[in-house]
């Protein structure tokens, strides 16, 4: 094993680019979850954002056209489930369950419809890479940040904004308010239910955004259940970062950190001994019970989270 | 007087029930008008009409002698309409300026923390309310959170406020405070409703007032030309009956003895620092206290719910300072919780279930392991009857009844097996006048059969009408024990606020 292995730019370059999926997923949690609807269907938003942004891209030969389907098809699921868990304040959990299960089997079953066995078709537009000119030649920093996929920068973007939405805007204190005590929020006159339905639609369009990066960015192609649970592990980076922007980055950089090394340490050894590389997958899952069971500290989800709303009065 | 506020012939129906009757209520500038009336008088279906969360199904409602149409909270508080809610609706991971603005931000789409907080302070200068407008709710206490609703409401320019049960929640320093700071409000020009069932409070601080009973208005007095008794008559309806004369019962040797206890609370601070304690046979000993100086805890201890670092607690002789809750129950000890809700009821089951808790696992209720329905049912319709509960039957859902009905629940269960000691722990607390009245007969006829009972309280009243000795706690420690006949509620009230005298063994 070497240093090279550990901290290359190599391993620091797919460190981001692994993170990006899971940051996008985790940012929409925080989104949600900050107003009091879980919404683990996140894992479905990706799956359809990735298939249904391959569809377009294979149908209208335009990446922007491609990334605004993906968008629509996240938000479509999103929707499904604000509806399901605000209007008819069904639980939550289940409902994202059976959307997940739902996005799977649609996917699966219209990519085998139309693209059968060969697969997606080769040479489909993809999401550009952001070349930075002024870093070409930069020792390490021009290796680890000079050819990111623009998906990589617009994520590092959105944290930097929704930490901002949140903390610092009228918006994000009442979407706080709505997450943590939402009868109070509606005496002073706050709209509950819309504030909610913004939440939920806003995770799915992040999500979505992470699904169309792993298929239209990375993969350049789709196949099937190819999220391979990065929305769940968002979920996770969300907790693990306490439910705020900054914190799920850090903690999706952790996560993706522990994929590139899983991938670096390949046949590396140690004294002899082999790493166990797949033991490093494992990483995310346990960090979480950690960060669940409070060795990190408070990790604590806002008050109303997960809790259906219902309306007094009108009895 | 000009009223500002008349609401005239209101009628409110939920489904087959009808909660208000067509009831007025006018109330004039300048004046701390107290809403009186028990459980279930309409107190609260009226202040909801008025906020907006309730739709009245007939009658007007006129501010400053405009008919007015109130149909959400938003148009309440458009009419400057303000409400003190009972449960505070405060968000607590938020600051108090937060909380204070919220939903009406008057900022930028970017919130000034700074100008925040400079705005909440004008605000409390003008009407002297000192809280933090930094400081994180949650970490306030019960009397100062009560004071950021007040912001809340004042911030939002309300000219009419409405107290809903405002002291449940507070020490009586803290009920003082709000005093002072409802009274400066009538002087500051607001007009003040107080929604209540005490009538101590309604004396303190109401100029007028409008009692209500069954839905309907029993009457409306200045408070000045009123007498307590003629109040309470008009709440409840008929003349209260004086608490029984006490006959002193024969006693022999105690039944609960507690030496040298001590123990820790939740957060691992020293709650109970040596208390000794004895209660005798056909004896009430009332604790006096402020909550939170161990009472609770203590009680926790007897029961078993909490193990003692030291000392010895005996009940008929026997050590229980180390029995589970089950072990210490066999000996017949009856238990009524401070949270009856939480503690006491299971609140989704129904009133027969909720009687058997406990003795689930005996006859006749269940045989190896399986529960005999209609025996439970039986029992259920027979002590719903003899504890009044209403409805008189086991049927019903224990969450859907009202708070008096639901202490029949525990009292039914706890008192009918003729427990030896009964350990009850503010049982009347949040009960209207009728339902403590109850509350206090059922303990003393208890007493009147020969049990023990310890009476954990913090209402004064309750503590002088009922005990034959008084031991106040004050931090962890039994500061006197004072016979009935010596206990005024000076001396207690002093002993309660810490100015120890001398031991009184």
């Amino acid at each position: 094993m070497t240093i090279e292995m550990l901290l290359g730019a190599s391993v620091l370059a797919a460190t981001l680019r692994l993170a990006t999926p899971i940051a996008l997923a985790a940012l929409g949690g925080v989104v949600t979850e900050r107003g009091g609807v879980t919404n683990i269907a996140l894992e479905a938003c990706m799956l359809v954002g990735a298939f249904f942004g391959i569809v377009a891209a294979d149908r209208s030969r335009n990446i922007w056209i491609a990334l605004a389907v993906a968008l629509l098809a996240g938000l479509a699921v999103a929707a499904l489930h604000a509806y399901a868990s605000i209007t008819l304040r069904s639980d939550q959990i289940v409902s994202g369950m059976a959307l997940n299960i739902l996005a799977l089997g649609l996917t699966t079953y219209l990519d085998y419809q139309l693209y059968g066995t060969t697969g997606t078709p080769p040479d489909l537009p993809a999401l550009p890479d952001l070349q930075l000119g002024f870093l070409t030649g930069v020792p390490y920093v021009g290796d680890v940040l000079g050819a990111q996929n623009s998906v990589v920068w617009l994520m590092l973007l959105l944290v930097l904004v929704l930490q901002v939405f949140l903390f610092r805007t009228v918006i994000g204190l009442r979407l706080r308010a709505v997450g943590e005590h939402p009868r109070a929020a509606e005496t002073v006159g706050i709209r509950v239910r819309r504030v909610r339905y913004a939440a939920v639609l806003a995770s799915g369009a992040l999500a979505a955004i992470g699904g169309a990066y792993l298929s239209l960015g990375v993969a350049h192609s789709f196949t099937d259940g190819m999220t391979g649970g990065r929305g769940f592990i968002g979920l996770a980076a969300m907790i693990f970062g306490r439910w705020t922007p900054v914190g799920a980055l850090a903690a999706s950089l952790i996560f993706g950190y522990g994929n590139a090394l899983s991938t670096s340490l390949q046949g590396a050894t140690i004294g002899g001994a082999r790493v166990p590389v797949q033991l490093l997958g494992t990483l995310p899952y346990i960090l979480t019970i950690f960060a669940v069971a409070g060795f990190v500290g408070r990790s604590r989800p806002p008050a109303a989270d997960g809790v259906p709303y219902e309306t007094e009065g009108h009895a | 007087m000009p009223a500002l506020l008349e609401m005239r012939g209101i009628v409110k129906r939920f489904g087959e029930l009808t909660a208000l009757h067509g009831v007025d209520l006018v109330v004039g500038e300048h004046e701390i008008h107290a809403l009186l009336g028990e459980n279930g008088a309409g107190k609260s279906t009226l202040m909801n009409i008025l906020y907006g969360l309730y739709h009245p199904d007939a009658g007007s409602i006129t501010l400053n002698g405009q008919e007015t149409a109130i149909r959400s909270p938003r148009d309440a508080i458009a009419h400057g309409i303000g409400m003190i809610h009972q449960h505070f609706m405060l968000i607590p991971p938020l600051t108090v300026a937060e909380n204070v603005v919220l939903g009406d931000e008057r900022s930028g789409p970017i919130v000034d923390q700074r100008a925040l907080a400079r705005r909440v302070r004008e605000l409390e200068d003008r009407f002297r309310i000192a809280v933090d407008p930094d400081a994180r709710v949650e970490d306030l206490p019960l009397g100062l959170q009560q004071r950021v609703e007040i912001l809340k409401v004042l911030y939002r320019g309300s000219e009419l406020l409405i107290f809903d049960e405002p002291t449940a929640v507070l020490t009586p320093r803290e009920v003082d405070e709000l005093f002072s700071i409802v009274r400066t409000l009538r002087d500051e020009g607001k007009v003040v409703i107080f929604i209540t069932h005490k009538l101590r409070e309604v004396f303190a601080v109401t100029d007028r007032i409008t009692v209500l009973r069954g839905g309907r208005n029993a009457g409306e007095l200045v408070t000045k030309q009123s007498s307590a008794g003629e109040i309470a008559r008009l709440m409840v309806g008929r003349e209260l009956r004086p608490v029984q004369a006490r006959t002193p019962v024969p006693s022999t040797g105690p039944v609960l003895e507690i030496r040298g206890l001590e123990a820790k609370s939740d957060r691992g601070a020293q709650a109970i620092r040596g208390v000794d304690l004895e209660v005798r046979r056909g004896e009430i000993v009332g604790v006096a206290g402020v909550g939170g100086n161990g009472q609770s805890e203590l009680a926790e201890c007897i029961l078993g719910l909490r193990k003692p670092t030291a000392g010895t607690i005996t009940i008929t002789g026997a050590d229980v300072a180390h029995d589970d809750p089950k072990r210490t129950r066999a000996r017949n000890v009856a238990y009524v919780p401070e949270d009856r809700r939480a503690e006491g009821l299971v609140l989704a089951f129904t009133v027969a279930d909720n009687f058997i808790l406990g003795k689930q696992d005996d006859p006749p209720f269940s045989r190896r392991g399986v529960l005999d329905g209609p025996a439970v049912a039986r029992n259920g319709d027979r002590l719903a009857r003899d504890f009044d509960v209403r409805p008189p039957n086991g049927r019903a859902i224990v969450g859907n009844l009202s708070g008096g009905n639901q202490q029949k629940v525990v009292l039914g269960r706890e008192l009918s097996a003729e427990p030896t000691l009964i350990c009850a722990s503010q049982p009347t607390r949040g009960l209207d006048i009728g339902s403590t009245e109850y509350v206090w007969e059922r303990l003393l006829e208890q007493r009147a059969r020969g049990a023990a009972v310890l009476l954990i309280s913090s209402e004064l009243d309750e503590i002088r009408a009922l005990s034959d000795r008084i031991a106040v706690m004050f931090e962890g420690r039994i500061v006197a024990t004072l016979s009935a006949p010596e206990a005024t509620e000076e001396r207690l009230g002093l002993l309660m606020a810490g100015h120890a005298e001398m031991p009184v063994s």
